[in-house]
């Protein structure tokens, strides 16, 4: 009788055990493309970090109002300018088993200065320092205000796992752009999420890492599909037919169409993507005159472009840094002003106005040749014509590099979060042994801007930073040193129960470690 | 017959020669295949050194040599993006692109001849009318519009039919992954299947149609009829079996144009299939994936053509093969 009751019981606690990992959660996720490789260190893209994420986790994150979360680091302080000291979380383990200690960051760091993509965000950097097993030192070279920012992109990798040789006789730790290393096939993080399968460009299968070390996390995914849909379209259509659960990026024409279809949410945030149009000085004589660039400045409706072309999926800017970003200066509004421009078009000797050429690509940014036809067509009110020529991104780039056009298209993602990577990049006088100004197809040069992004460099008092960069945004905006458009906005659509709203950010990599499904 | 296929064979090469040499001279034309390897903050003496490694520098006819000596050895290079010889990424894709030109094959072969057939015995017919009035609509509208607007109908509204994938596959014997072997994969073929075959199916039906009342009008077609036999084997056995050799030749060159189509079909479905590879390679500038997969449907023209030469030996046997005595 006794015996039989247990048995009963037995059975009834296996068959609540299969009930229960029946009830496994599983989403299926479509994103517009699928992470290139494995190996986070490979390719710096947005693609990678979503998936870098997933698989891995960093020292510390971005929160949503661009604050930072510690992650594998518990807490950090700075014990001089050079220095910031960092304490690891105890208990955390990688996929293997193997146990996070401090030599895997010191290695994972080592391997980011070797990375063509990493080693240029981390040439400010000098080393890591083992203190003890959960203790290490981050040295940068010189006084350096973005260690934090920069720890945002130290995924810890297992150092034992990519230690040694393949069969082949090939390092583990090679980071080979195009060939087949280890770690392109192969990875272990300490991230929520396990690689199960992975069929390149057809779909990838993540499994929840039973040890994963954040227990407070209310994430109860337990199985994640990710397929790449490509085409906008079947995205959209194949969450509105329920085959797949949460969409990213989702196109703003099918803004009303998912709103209204009642058993789908719709989630957008504005994004920290700034959209540009550069006038080339050494092209154009004209562009060499302050008052012809502020003639074109006012003549440009960023927010007639906003509400017709981008249908308010987008934020009109007057400068490059986004809101909550150090630089962000809340005194640039967009001036359009087509009466002013006209006028200083007159001031400037141009009152007939001349002929420009302008390139821009076709399948790079949200409606690229859209916005590209209405600038032209708005500067042709000043009596500026353009030449308008728009291509493929892949054939673009060449031509961008190359500086072919009078008027080039640029939309730049600081990789750093802060304002300071748009200025050395975009504004700053080109110099090709520093790579400063390496996107500065204007050739807009100011020593004084030069001078102040160094100052910058070296800062470590945010608020003295945020002074100076907001005034490098000033002068820019002053001297009309290029023609800023919009801020891309950001989205995301998923089925009701999938609660992606918590959990998305303006970087764009869902915590999907976090996701919580309701039934 | 051997005499015909070696011919052909060198023909092929020939083709092979040629096609190989203007992929490889476009390939400059595409775009810059770094962009895609790297991360925008990268700087130009990185890009320059990756350039050296990847041999991107070097002129074009070093290049060339070095590709079409592998190429002798049977390896048409690297992909960029999947980091595999791009042969094997290719030949991967290759089951699931034949399982969608098998469906609609299969589709426009069991609709075209029984409407054909139909629509030229009883032209006057109501429902000879409504057919014709049809293929019309699916000769002219396009491809990607005919698969959103089935997506939209019996994906999302009616839910009968996954919108997108080519969902589980079954192996056949080990060998051959196909979708025609699991009920998952067979859903997931019928809305790609369909569109593929919207552009052939009314050609063929018209074809048929105005192929079949010109044999129906012939001398030999009369004398049956004199001679007294019965209708359905002066139609089906001595009408249609010359009806068919046409229609077998523009079928083997409209294979090409299905290969066409699948690139759009499989772009709107995410079918994971060579086409979609092509488009996906272009855009990612992946040049020898490019340069391979031109190489490889070459191929499949040219072995298809031979197929469709020696069928159409086996159906008229008053045609004579080049090479045959």
């Amino acid at each position: 009788m006794i015996k039989q009751a247990v048995n009963s019981l037995a059975v009834l606690a296996l068959s609540a055990g299969i009930m229960m990992s029946a009830q496994a959660n599983t989403i299926k996720i479509a994103y517009d493309a699928d992470p290139v490789t494995l190996d986070p260190q490979e390719q710096l893209s947005g693609g990678m970090l979503q998936f870098s994420h997933m698989a891995f986790d960093p020292l510390v994150r971005w929160d949503r109002e661009l604050g930072f979360e510690p992650r594998l680091a518990e807490k950090w302080t700075r014990i001089d300018e050079k220095t910031m000291r960092f304490t690891l979380r105890k208990g955390v383990t990688f996929h293997t088993g193997n146990k996070l200690t401090s030599k895997d960051i010191q290695f994972s760091f080592n391997r980011l200065k070797e990375s063509p993509d990493f080693k240029g965000i981390f040439t400010e950097f000098e080393s890591v320092k083992i203190i003890d097993d959960h203790t290490f030192d981050l040295v940068t070279k010189s006084a350096f205000p973005l260690v934090l920012n920069n720890a945002t992109y130290i995924f810890a990798m297992d150092s034992k796992f990519y230690s040694g040789k393949e069969a082949n006789g090939k390092n583990k730790d090679e980071i080979v752009k195009s060939g087949n290393s280890f770690a392109s096939r192969n990875l272990s993080g300490t991230g929520p999420y396990i690689v199960s399968n992975r069929e390149q460009g057809v779909r990838v299968d993540f499994k929840r890492y039973a040890n994963y070390w954040d227990k407070t996390s209310k994430g109860n995914v337990d199985n994640i599909v990710l397929t790449p849909i490509k085409e906008s379209p079947t995205r959209v259509a194949a969450l509105l037919a329920g085959d797949v659960d949460f969409i990213a990026p989702v196109p703003p024409t099918d803004h009303d169409r998912i709103k209204k279809s009642g058993n789908v949410d719709l989630v957008t945030m504005s994004g920290t993507r700034i959209i540009t149009f550069q006038m080339n000085q050494e092209r154009v004589e004209a562009f060499k005159d302050v008052r012809v660039r502020l003639a074109m400045a006012y003549a440009v409706n960023q927010e007639g472009i906003v509400k017709k072309i981008m249908k308010n999926f987008a934020t009109p800017a007057a400068q490059m840094s986004p809101e909550g970003y150090l630089g962000y200066n809340p005194n640039l509004k967009p001036r359009y002003d087509l009466k002013k421009a006209k006028q200083l078009m007159k001031e400037a000797g141009y009152e007939k106005g001349f002929t420009v050429t302008m390139l821009a690509p076709n399948n790079r940014y949200v409606n690229d040749d859209k916005i590209a036809q209405a600038v032209a067509s708005m500067l042709g009110k000043i009596g500026i014509k353009v030449d308008l020529k728009t291509m493929p991104k892949a054939q673009y780039w060449p031509a961008y590099d190359a500086r072919s056009g009078d008027m080039q298209m640029i939309g730049w993602h600081a990789d750093t979060e802060d304002s300071n990577n748009f200025y050395e990049f975009l504004a700053a006088c080109v110099n090709k042994e520093t790579g400063r100004g390496q996107y500065n197809s204007g050739n807009y040069c100011n020593k004084n801007v030069d001078a102040m992004i160094d100052q910058a460099n070296t800062e470590t008092d945010p608020s003295k930073r945020a002074a100076i960069m907001q005034k490098i945004e000033k002068i820019l905006f002053d001297e009309a040193a290029f023609i800023p458009l919009h801020w891309q906005d950001l989205s995301w659509a998923a089925k009701k129960g999938v609660n992606v709203s918590p959990i998305v950010n303006k970087m764009n990599y869902p915590y999907l470690g976090d996701l919580v499904i309701t039934k | 017959m051997l005499a015909f296929l070696i011919k052909r064979l060198a023909q092929a090469i020939a083709v092979m020669f040629v096609i190989s040499i203007i992929s490889f001279s476009i390939q400059d034309n595409l775009g810059d295949p770094l962009r895609e390897l790297v991360g925008q903050s990268v700087s130009e003496a990185e890009r320059q050194a990756l350039r050296d490694e990847l041999g991107l520098n070097d002129p074009f006819i070093t290049q060339y040599l070095r590709f079409a000596g592998k190429a002798l050895q049977g390896d048409l290079g690297t992909s960029y993006f999947f980091k595999k010889p791009a042969l094997e990424v290719i030949l991967s894709k290759l089951s699931a692109t034949l399982d969608l030109v098998f469906g609609a094959t299969l589709i426009i072969i069991s609709f075209s001849v029984p409407f054909g057939v139909y629509c030229a015995l009883k032209p006057q017919n109501w429902f000879a009318k409504t057919i014709m009035g049809l293929s019309t609509i699916g000769i002219s509208v396009p491809v990607f519009l005919t698969a959103i607007g089935l997506i939209y109908i019996f994906a999302i509204e009616l839910g009968w039919a996954p919108a997108f994938g080519r969902g589980e596959t079954g192996s056949f014997l080990g060998l051959w992954d196909s979708a025609f072997l699991t009920k998952d994969g067979l859903a997931h073929l019928v809305l790609p299947s369909i569109t593929l075959a919207s552009i052939m199916l009314p050609l063929f039906i018209r074809l048929i149609r105005s192929e079949m009342q010109e044999v129906l009008q012939s001398e030999y077609v009369r004398f049956a009829w004199a001679k007294g036999l019965f209708p359905n084997r002066i139609h089906y056995v001595h009408a249609l079996k010359n009806t068919m050799l046409p229609v077998i030749t523009v079928g083997g060159v409209q294979i090409g144009t299905m290969v066409a189509y699948t690139i759009l079909t499989e772009t709107v479905f995410q079918w994971p299939g060579m086409g979609f590879l092509f488009l996906e390679a272009v855009n990612r500038v992946d040049t020898p994936l490019i340069v391979a997969y031109l190489i490889v449907v070459g191929a499949i023209f040219i072995f298809v053509n031979t197929v469709v030469d020696i069928i159409y030996g086996l159906v008229n046997p008053t045609v004579k093969l080049i090479g045959n005595k």
